[in-house]
């Protein structure tokens, strides 16, 4: 069964169609990367499947379920995670600190035993302690758990996202540009990463400009150009796609996507 | 355990302010100490109430003065009109505060900035103004006497004994604020603050969040504001005005933002400052002012945060 | 009739001191994001600064005149010494600076000056005029012919004049504004300078009618947010526009409602804004992008 499906998925902005008409399907299990070039949607689109912006067309059904303009909560609650293009870490909590909180839909304590710090309060801060670690380990974090967030430098925060997502134990996980901004090092890292995330079942949708970490990991790619599909596949045919290299990759692209898969 | 356990223990600053509260009476050379004493306790409780909401939560609220007024008012009606014990009276406020602390919290807690700053700031001075209109109930603009609270035909009045419960209050508050931060709600907050987005994506319930310390933090002022009136015996629309409010708002941000002994600071500054300056009594607003002023253009953490920063710096 | 036209001419006169006080907070907030709340307390130093004056031997006119060149002097002032130092600061900490700025203004007023009600004479005389049943004393038609031509000359000023389209640019965009050149500090300080003096004349004006007192600032910096954010925040327009319609909900509720709750309007009509229709009634929706 698909896990997650866009139907007809639209949205506008003034007059402007960010999002237009918009039909994908992923599988669980897959790396789905979506490309285009700046102001094709991609964000928007993220924006639209995590619940942040309400489409005014169309249709997202996750899992089978229609979760149409459903708040990000409530999916969150349904196993949807995601992590931003310009970072929202919490500043001012230490790291594990940030990755706890990613734990929120897995606490169950209510407001007075948490006022009264009951024994069960005590157990799941502690449970949700050591999930978190878990997770910071994951991502090659686990030594700067009691650091202050800020503290961190901006390859390390993008890692730090990833974790938080991952803390709450995601059915797929949106990554919003994980390698923007990383250099060659942190972003052959970033493949070992989301390689892991995705064996452990978790199917990670992927919005990235960088070509040869797209091109090295997805299983299926889709081409957005001003808030439409422009192709869609394997990366070998995204790859020898004319339309897609005159548009996208343009000439380096393309040969930096040789490199990746040849 | 053993005694650097002891000394790690999550509680172990609320063992040292107890002891703080109880030894510093013996320093008081008259009864007058203890009557300050008391206020600032009082206070510290509104302002610790605000510094949940400001300071850990990041919301703002300049009219908090409204809860500060309603339970103060309660202790006044309930008695006099209602025929209720002043101690259920104070427990009546504070359901009073919390209601509607959730209805005008669901609505308003939606703003953001300075849209949320002073639609705060207009709901404190309506409370103000129904609290002077309404002379049948609230004796208008010159107030009305508050019955002492009287427990077991006991009638406290002596401001020795007011010093033992609002230490006692302030104390138990404080270990409930401290609790409460250190658990999933606290967390929740924490990043409300930074960043409501990733709350939310991450599966919080960011309306119901804010609204719960919206509703905690009334609570919070509405006790104080009980007690104020008790302790004076006597009420006016005052206590619920603007200045009021704002005057809590610069003990949250005096004392320092998400600390919760700068709560008790920032009251104690702004409490004994115009007690020793009784000569500058004129000069209250202008001083008031100025602190607001200055700390949020200098030094907007607060003097306990300052402070903690300044060490660390001195440390390394 | 009578009593209609009585509290239409009374809400128009209020609502024009609302419409200036509007008018200086969007001047301000427009050119910095700042929301002044001591705007009302330029309207009380105004007044009081010419009472006083006026106290002390000076005649009035001149003594007015005075007096405006001190509120501007204090709201440069404000602007140098408050807001510029806490440029970036958050929303929240600028509105409560310009609060703790207000409550400081307010205080030394209550000292240099005292805490009692004042007047200023008449400028026409005090007998009332008869329209339609209803009176309508002089100055109030002062206040709103004052209030109209000073809208008029702050658009010209924004519209005609090379000073008032750096004004505009600031306030569309700081950065930009920087880049070709434009002062953007000399920029915001003059917006200070100009709402400070046209805070001062509405209060002279309108002493008369209203008296003034060192408390007088707070109920007005509320009453003018509130038309603000009424006539839609940013607007001038709106600002006028937004302190008419506030000014006449006042009269019309006080006089045929209650009177005690007539400062309650301006709250309600806040919150109403804020949940119904955010951008106000002239005001254009924002579109965020995340």
């Amino acid at each position: 069964m698909t896990i997650l499906a866009l139907e007809q998925l639209s949205i506008a902005f003034g007059g402007v169609r960010a999002v237009d008409g918009i039909n994908l399907t992923v599988e669980p299990g897959v790396v789905f990367s979506i490309i285009g070039p700046n102001g094709a949607g991609k964000t928007t689109l993220f924006n639209l499947i995590s619940g942040l912006y309400t489409p005014q067309a169309g249709r997202v059904r996750f899992a089978g379920e229609d979760v149409t303009g459903f708040a990000p909560d409530q999916l969150a609650r349904r196993g949807l995670s995601r992590t931003f293009q310009n970072l929202q870490i919490f500043y001012h909590m230490t790291v594990v600190e940030n990755v706890m909180v990613g734990r929120h839909r897995h606490e169950t304590t209510g407001i007075l035993s948490e006022l009264l710090h009951l024994p069960s309060v005590a157990r799941q801060n502690r449970s949700t302690r050591l999930a978190a670690q878990a997770a910071l380990a994951r991502v090659g974090l686990a030594a700067e758990a009691e650091r202050s967030a800020g503290a961190l430098s901006y390859g390390a925060l993008k890692r730090l996202e990833i974790a938080r997502a991952l803390a709450s134990e995601p059915k797929i996980l949106l990554l919003d540009e994980p390698a923007a901004g990383c250099n060659a090092v942190e972003t052959q890292e970033l493949v070992g990463v989301i390689r892991a995330i995705v064996q452990g079942g978790i199917t990670v949708i992927l919005v990235e400009h960088d070509m040869r970490l797209v091109m090295n990991i997805s299983d299926r790619i889709h081409v957005l150009a001003h808030g439409r599909t422009l192709a869609e596949g394997t990366a070998a045919e995204i790859r020898s796609n004319p339309a897609v290299i005159e548009a996208y990759l343009g000439i380096h692209g393309s040969q930096e996507a040789a490199h990746a898969i040849g | 355990m053993n005694v650097p356990t002891l000394i790690r223990h999550r509680l172990a600053p609320f063992a040292a302010l107890a002891m703080i509260i109880l030894l510093l009476p013996f320093f008081f050379p008259s009864a007058y100490y203890y009557r300050v004493a008391a206020l600032v306790l009082i206070f510290a409780l509104a302002a610790l109430g605000l510094n949940l909401l400001m300071g850990f939560a990041g919301q703002v609220s300049l009219g908090h003065a409204g809860f500060f007024g309603i339970g103060g008012y309660a202790t006044a009606i309930g008695p006099t009109y209602l025929g209720l014990p002043s101690w259920l009276s104070i427990i009546a406020g504070a359901a009073v505060s919390s209601l509607i602390a959730f209805l005008v919290g669901r609505p308003i807690l939606r703003l953001k900035g300075h849209y949320l700053a002073v639609s705060t700031l207009g709901f404190g001075l309506l409370v103000a103004i129904v609290l002077n209109n309404e002379a049948r109930w609230t004796g208008g603009p010159d107030g009305m006497s508050v019955p002492r609270l009287a427990l077991f035909d006991w009638s406290i009045r002596g401001s020795d004994t007011w010093y033992w419960i609002a230490g006692g209050t302030f104390l138990l508050g404080a270990i409930l604020a401290r609790n409460l931060v250190d658990s999933p709600t606290g967390r929740a907050l924490r990043a409300i603050h930074d960043s409501e987005v990733a709350a939310r994506v991450l599966g919080v319930d960011v309306a119901r969040k804010k609204l719960t310390i919206f509703i905690i933090s009334a609570i919070y002022a509405s006790v104080a504001g009980s007690y104020l009136a008790l302790f004076n015996g006597h009420i006016t629309p005052d206590i619920a005005g603007f200045l009021r409010s704002i005057e809590l708002a610069t003990m949250v941000v005096l004392g320092g933002m998400g600390s919760i002994i700068g709560s008790l600071v920032g009251a104690a500054v702004l409490v004994v400052l115009p007690q020793t300056l009784t000569a500058l009594h004129d000069y209250e607003h202008m001083v008031l002012g100025l602190i607001l002023m200055g700390f949020m253009i200098f030094l907007r953490q607060g003097i306990v945060p300052g402070l903690i920063r300044a060490f660390a710096r001195m440390r390394t | 009739m009578a009593e209609f036209l009585q509290f239409f001419f009374s809400g128009l006169t209020v609502g024009a001191v609302y419409a200036l006080v509007a008018l200086g907070f969007t001047l301000i907030y427009n050119a910095s994001d700042v929301i002044n709340f001591a705007q009302g307390e330029f309207v009380m130093l105004g007044g009081m600064t010419t009472v006083f004056l006026g106290l002390a031997g000076v005649p009035v006119p001149l003594a007015a005149v005075i007096a405006i060149i001190v509120t501007i002097a204090i709201g440069l002032a404000l602007h140098r010494f408050a807001i510029e130092p806490a440029r970036g600061a958050s929303a929240v900490a600028l509105i409560m600076i310009t609060i703790g700025a207000s409550i400081f203004l307010r205080g030394a007023a209550q000292v240099v000056f005292d805490k009692r009600f004042h007047s200023l004479p008449h400028w026409f005389g005090a007998d009332p005029i008869r329209v339609g049943g209803a009176a309508i004393l002089p100055q109030s038609l002062v206040v709103l012919a004052g209030a109209a031509i000073i809208v008029v000359l702050l658009w010209v000023f924004i519209d005609r004049t090379l000073l008032g389209k750096a004004v505009i640019a600031t306030a569309a965009n700081r950065l930009a504004a920087r880049l070709v050149g434009i002062n953007t500090r000399k920029i915001v300080g003059l917006s200070f300078a100009v709402s400070a003096a046209i805070g001062a004349i509405a209060g002279i004006f309108v002493t008369p009618i209203t008296l003034t007192s060192s408390e007088v600032g707070t109920m007005l910096a509320l009453k003018g947010f509130a038309a603000a954010m009424l006539g839609g925040i940013g607007s001038a327009l709106g600002a006028v526009v937004g302190g008419l319609v506030l000014g006449m909900l006042e009269a019309f509720s006080a006089g045929y409602l209650s009177s005690q709750y007539k400062d309650a309007i301006a709250f309600l009509v806040i919150l109403a804004v804020l949940f119904a229709m955010p951008q106000g009634l002239l005001g254009k929706g924002k579109v965020e992008r995340v």
